[in-house]
C-alpha cells in the first residue's frame, strides 16, 4: 500500500503545520489559500466543518494581512468564543451540601476527574463525599474507593449491581447529616443515545432533587478531548435528558486538541470548567479561554 | 444529522442533469459533498483528501456519467471503494506460537479491559482455552476489574499477587500459561499517550517478552482526526497487527476506521458493540462503509432486529396473536424488544430513503414515548394488563396516579394498543416477523 507512504509524508506536514503553529501554514499563497489553510488547521482540531469555515468566513478585514496578523486575529476570534463559556465552578456561600453530579460516555475520564476534584475541594479545606453511582461496570466501585483514599474522603457505595439512584440518596442524607460541603456522585458511563440508560440518570438526578430541592446544583458532563464530531450529540442529549451546567475537557495532554468543544460553546453555551491533563490527581486545571485557543491552532 | 449523502447526491445530480451530462468539471460539485460527508464522519482531513482524489479517478474511469442512475452508481463506486480500502474480507485472528499471545493496547480509556473479556469470552466460545492478564498496575483497580470480567465469563484470570511491574507479570504469566496449557494469552495493558515514551518504551519491552502472535491496537470509534496520529504512534512504536474499533453501539459516524486503515495499512479485525463482554463483532468493511457515509445499511437493522427479537419470541408472539391472546404483558415485552435494538432514530436512519422522508415530513421519533408506556404499564396489576377489558375510569385514574402520566396518557395507551392488535390481526398472514410495521412510530 504506496497510499500509506504518500500518507505519511503529507501528515508530517499538517503535524508540523500544527506543532510549529499556525503560521507555518501560512505560506506565500493568496488570501483565499491562506484562509483555506486556516479552514484546514481548524477542522484538523476537530472544530468540524461548518464552525471552522464560519469562523474562518468571519476574519474579513481590521487586521494586517500577513501571516501574524492572520493567526493572531483567528486566536482572538476563537478566544473570544471561548470566553463566553469561561465561568469556573465556584460554590456559593451556603449552599450545604453542594451536590455535583458527574456524567459523560464511557471511558471518557469521569471517575478520575471526580477523584481530582475530590482532592482539589479538600485541599481548599471542604470537606467531601463521594457517591460510587456506577454499580454496573466491574470494579468500578473500588476504582472510585482508590481516589477517595487519595483525597481523603469517605466513599459512600452499595454492591455491584446495585440502584445507583439508592447510593444517590444515601450520599445526600449523609453529608445533610453531616454537615459535609461537596458531595460528589459518579455515574456510569453511557452513551447519549440509549434512552433507558438516559432515563436511568433522570431518576437519579430525581432522587437527589426531592432531599434538597436545589439539588444537583451541577451536572458536569466530561468531553475526552481525542472526540470527535459526536462530542455535540454527547451534549446535546445530555442536557436535554438532565441539563449540563458545567463541562471538564480530559485527555488534554495528549495530541488531540479538543477543538469539537468549540462548536459545543457556540450552539449550547455550556460553561467549561476544568481541563484534565494527564492521569494523575493534580492534573486537572480550570479552563482558560486564551489559553485554550492559544493551545488549538 | 444523518441526512444521508445519497439523498443530497440525488438531488446534486438531478440539478447538473438539466445542464446536460456530468462533466469531470461538474462532478466536483458532487465530490465536495462526498468529501463534507467524510470530514462529518471524522475521517481524518488528509485522509479524506487521499481517498477523494482515488475515487475521482475510479468513477472517471468507470463511465458513471453515461449511465442513467448516475448518483445510484456514483454512490456505488464511492462506497465500493471505501469498503474495499477498509479491508476487503473480514480479517481472522493469527495463533502463532506456544502458546499464541495477543496483546492489547491503546489510549486511555479505549476499552482495553473490557476487550480483553470479550475476546476471551468469544475464543472460549470457539472452544479455546484462555488465560487473561492483567498487565495495567497503573489505573487504580484495573487488575480487579479484569478479574471480575474473568471470574463472569469464567475464564481463568492470572494472579497478580503483589507484582510490581508489568514485566515481571507477563514473564511470570507466560510460564504459568506454558505450564498449565493455556492455548491462548490475552494481556491487557495499562493506557497510554502515544507520546508517553517511557510507556512507550514500556509497551516495547512487554512485547519483546511475549513476541505476541497478535498486537492489537484497541481505539474508540468516537475519536476524531487524532485517530491517525494514535493508530501511527502505536504502530511504529510496537507493529500493530490489527485494530478493535470499540463503542460502536454509539451514533458516531466512525470515520476513526478508515482514518486508521488507510494511516496504518492495518486491518480492522472486531468492534464492540456494547459494555457487556458479548459485545463483540466482526468486522464488516462494507457495512462500516455504509456507516461512515450515513447510508442506510439494511443489513445492521436486520441482524439487529433478529438479534433483539429473538426467533422463540418471535413465533410465541405470533403464536398469541393467531390466537388472539396479546395482552398488554405482551405489549411492555414488545416495546422492551424494540428498545433493546438502540434508539429509535438510529434504528430508522438505517432504512434507506428514511433520512429524506424525515426530513420531508419533519417526522420526530419520541424516544421517551417508549419509556412513558412502560411507565404505565407497570402501573397496572397483573390482571389488568392480562384483560385490559376491565380497566374502568376508576382503574385508569388509579394508574395515572402510579405512573406520572395524566389519565388522557393512559387512555391513549389503551387506545393504541387496541389498534395495535387490530393492525396484528390484519398481519397475521405476513408472520410477526416484519416488525417495522408495528413500531408504535
Ligand atoms: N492522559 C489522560 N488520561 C486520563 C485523563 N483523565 C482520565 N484519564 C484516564 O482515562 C481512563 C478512563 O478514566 P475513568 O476515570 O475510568 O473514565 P470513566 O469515564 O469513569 O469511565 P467509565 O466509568 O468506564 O465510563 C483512565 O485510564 C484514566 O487514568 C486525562 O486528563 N489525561
Ligand atoms: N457502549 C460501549 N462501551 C464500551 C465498549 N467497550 C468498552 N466500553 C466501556 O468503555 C469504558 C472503558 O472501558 P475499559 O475496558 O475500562 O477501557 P480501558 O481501555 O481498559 O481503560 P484504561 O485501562 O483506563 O485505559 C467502560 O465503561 C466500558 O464498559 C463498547 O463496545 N460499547
Ligand atoms: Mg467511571
Ligand atoms: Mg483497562
Amino acid at each position: 500500500m504506496n497510499l500509506t507512504a504518500r500518507l505519511k509524508a503529507r501528515l508530517a506536514r499538517t503535524h508540523n503545520a500544527i506543532m510549529g503553529g499556525i503560521e507555518s501554514v501560512l505560506g506565500m499563497g493568496t488570501r483565499k489559500e491562506s484562509l483555506e489553510r486556516l479552514e484546514e488547521a481548524l477542522i484538523t482540531a476537530d472544530v468540524g466543518v461548518k464552525t471552522s469555515s464560519e469562523i474562518v468566513g468571519a476574519l474579513k478585514e481590521g487586521f494586517k494581512w500577513d501571516k501574524e496578523g492572520l493567526s493572531e486575529r483567528l486566536r482572538a476570534s476563537i478566544s473570544g468564543l471561548l470566553k463566553e463559556v469561561e465561568s469556573p465552578l465556584v460554590i456559593p456561600p451556603g449552599v450545604v451540601p453542594f451536590v455535583i453530579m458527574v456524567l459523560g460516555v464511557n471511558g471518557v475520564g469521569k471517575t478520575t476527574t471526580i477523584g481530582k476534584l475530590a482532592s482539589r475541594f479538600s485541599s481548599m479545606g471542604k470537606s467531601v463525599i463521594l457517591g460510587a453511582g456506577d454499580t454496573f461496570r466491574a470494579a468500578a466501585i473500588e476504582q472510585l474507593e482508590i481516589w477517595g483514599e487519595r483525597a481523603g474522603c469517605p466513599v459512600i457505595k452499595h454492591s455491584h449491581g446495585g440502584d445507583p439512584g439508592a447510593v444517590a440518596f444515601d450520599a445526600v442524607k449523609s453529608a445533610v447529616a453531616k454537615k459535609t460541603d461537596v458531595v460528589i456522585l459518579d455515574t456510569a458511563g453511557r452513551l447519549h443515545t440509549k434512552v433507558n440508560l438516559m432515563e436511568e440518570l433522570k431518576k437519579i438526578k430525581k432522587v437527589v432533587n426531592r432531599e434538597i430541592p436545589s439539588a444537583p446544583h451541577e451536572n458536569l458532563l466530561v468531553v475526552d478531548a481525542s472526540t470527535g464530531q459526536n462530542a455535540l450529540n454527547q451534549a446535546k442529549l445530555f442536557n436535554e435528558y438532565v441539563g449540563v451546567t458545567g463541562i471538564v475537557i480530559t485527555k488534554l495532554d495528549g495530541t488531540a486538541k479538543g477543538g469539537i468543544i468549540v462548536p459545543i460553546a457556540r450552539e449550547l453555551k455550556i460553561p467549561i470548567r476544568f481541563i484534565g491533563v494527564g492521569e494523575g490527581v493534580d492534573d486537572l486545571k480550570e479552563f482558560n479561554a486564551g489559553e485554550f485557543a492559544d493551545a488549538l491552532i | 444529522m444523518f441526512d444521508g449523502l445519497s439523498e443530497k447526491l440525488r438531488g446534486i445530480i438531478k440539478d447538473l442533469k438539466g445542464h446536460g451530462t456530468l462533466s469531470e468539471a461538474n462532478i466536483e460539485s458532487v465530490l465536495k459533498e462526498v468529501r463534507l460527508a467524510l470530514l462529518e464522519a471524522d475521517v481524518n482531513f488528509t485522509v479524506v483528501k487521499e481517498f477523494i482524489s482515488r475515487v475521482k479517478g475510479k468513477a472517471l474511469g468507470q463511465d458513471v456519467l453515461l449511465s442513467v442512475t448516475p448518483a445510484q452508481q456514483f454512490i456505488k463506486v464511492v462506497r465500493d471503494e471505501l469498503a474495499a480500502t477498509l479491508g476487503e474480507t473480514a480479517s481472522e485472528l493469527e495463533f502463532k506460537g506456544r502458546p499464541p499471545v495477543i496483546m492489547l493496547a491503546g489510549l486511555q480509556g479505549s476499552g482495553k479491559t473490557t476487550t480483553t473479556a470479550k475476546l476471551a469470552r468469544l475464543l472460549k466460545g470457539k472452544g479455546r482455552n484462555p488465560y487473561v492478564v492483567p498487565a495495567d498496575l497503573a489505573r487504580p483497580a484495573a487488575v480487579l476489574q479484569l478479574q471480575k470480567l474473568s471470574e463472569e465469563i469464567k475464564v481463568d484470570c492470572f494472579d497478580v499477587a503483589g507484582r510490581k511491574d508489568p514485566v515481571d507479570i507477563c514473564t511470570e504469566a507466560l510460564r504459568v500459561a506454558k505450564i498449565k496449557g493455556y492455548d491462548t494469552v490475552l494481556v491487557d495493558t495499562a493506557g497510554r499517550l502515544h507520546i508517553d515514551a517511557a510507556l512507550m518504551d514500556e509497551l516495547k519491552g512487554l512485547k519483546e517478552i511475549l513476541s505476541p502472535s497478535e498486537v492489537l491496537l484497541v481505539a474508540d470509534s468516537m475519536t476524531g482526526q487524532d485517530a491517525v496520529r494514535t493508530a501511527q504512534g502505536f504502530d511504529e512504536a510496537i507493529g500493530l497487527t490489527g485494530v478493535i474499533l470499540t463503542k460502536l453501539d454509539s451514533d458516531a459516524r466512525g470515520g476513526a476506521a478508515l482514518s486508521m486503515r488507510i494511516s496504518t495499512g492495518k486491518p480492522i479485525k472486531f468492534i464492540g458493540v456494547s459494555e457487556k463482554t458479548d459485545g463483540l463483532e466482526v468486522f464488516h468493511p462494507d457495512r462500516m462503509a455504509g456507516r461512515i457515509l450515513g447510508m442506510g445499511d439494511v443489513l445492521t437493522l436486520v441482524e439487529k432486529a433478529q438479534a433483539a427479537i429473538e426467533e422463540k419470541d418471535a413465533r410465541e408472539l405470533e403464536k398469541k396473536i393467531k390466537k388472539d391472546t396479546f395482552t398488554l404483558d405482551d405489549f411492555r415485552e414488545h416495546l422492551g424488544q424494540i428498545k433493546r435494538m438502540g434508539s429509535l432514530d438510529s434504528i430508522l436512519s438505517m432504512i434507506p430513503g428514511f433520512g429524506a422522508l424525515k426530513k420531508a415530513k419533519g417526522l420526530k421519533v419520541d424516544e421517551k414515548e417508549i419509556s412513558r408506556i412502560e411507565a404505565i404499564i407497570n402501573s397496572m396489576t397483573a390482571k389488568e394488563r392480562k384483560t385490559p377489558g376491565i380497566l374502568n375510569a376508576g382503574r385508569r385514574a388509579r394508574i395515572a396516579r402510579g405512573s406520572g402520566r395524566t389519565v388522557q396518557d393512559v387512555n391513549r395507551l389503551v387506545k393504541q394498543y387496541g389498534q395495535m392488535r387490530d393492525m396484528m390481526k390484519r398481519f397475521k398472514k405476513g408472520g410477526m416477523r416484519s416488525l417495522k410495521n408495528i413500531l408504535p412510530v
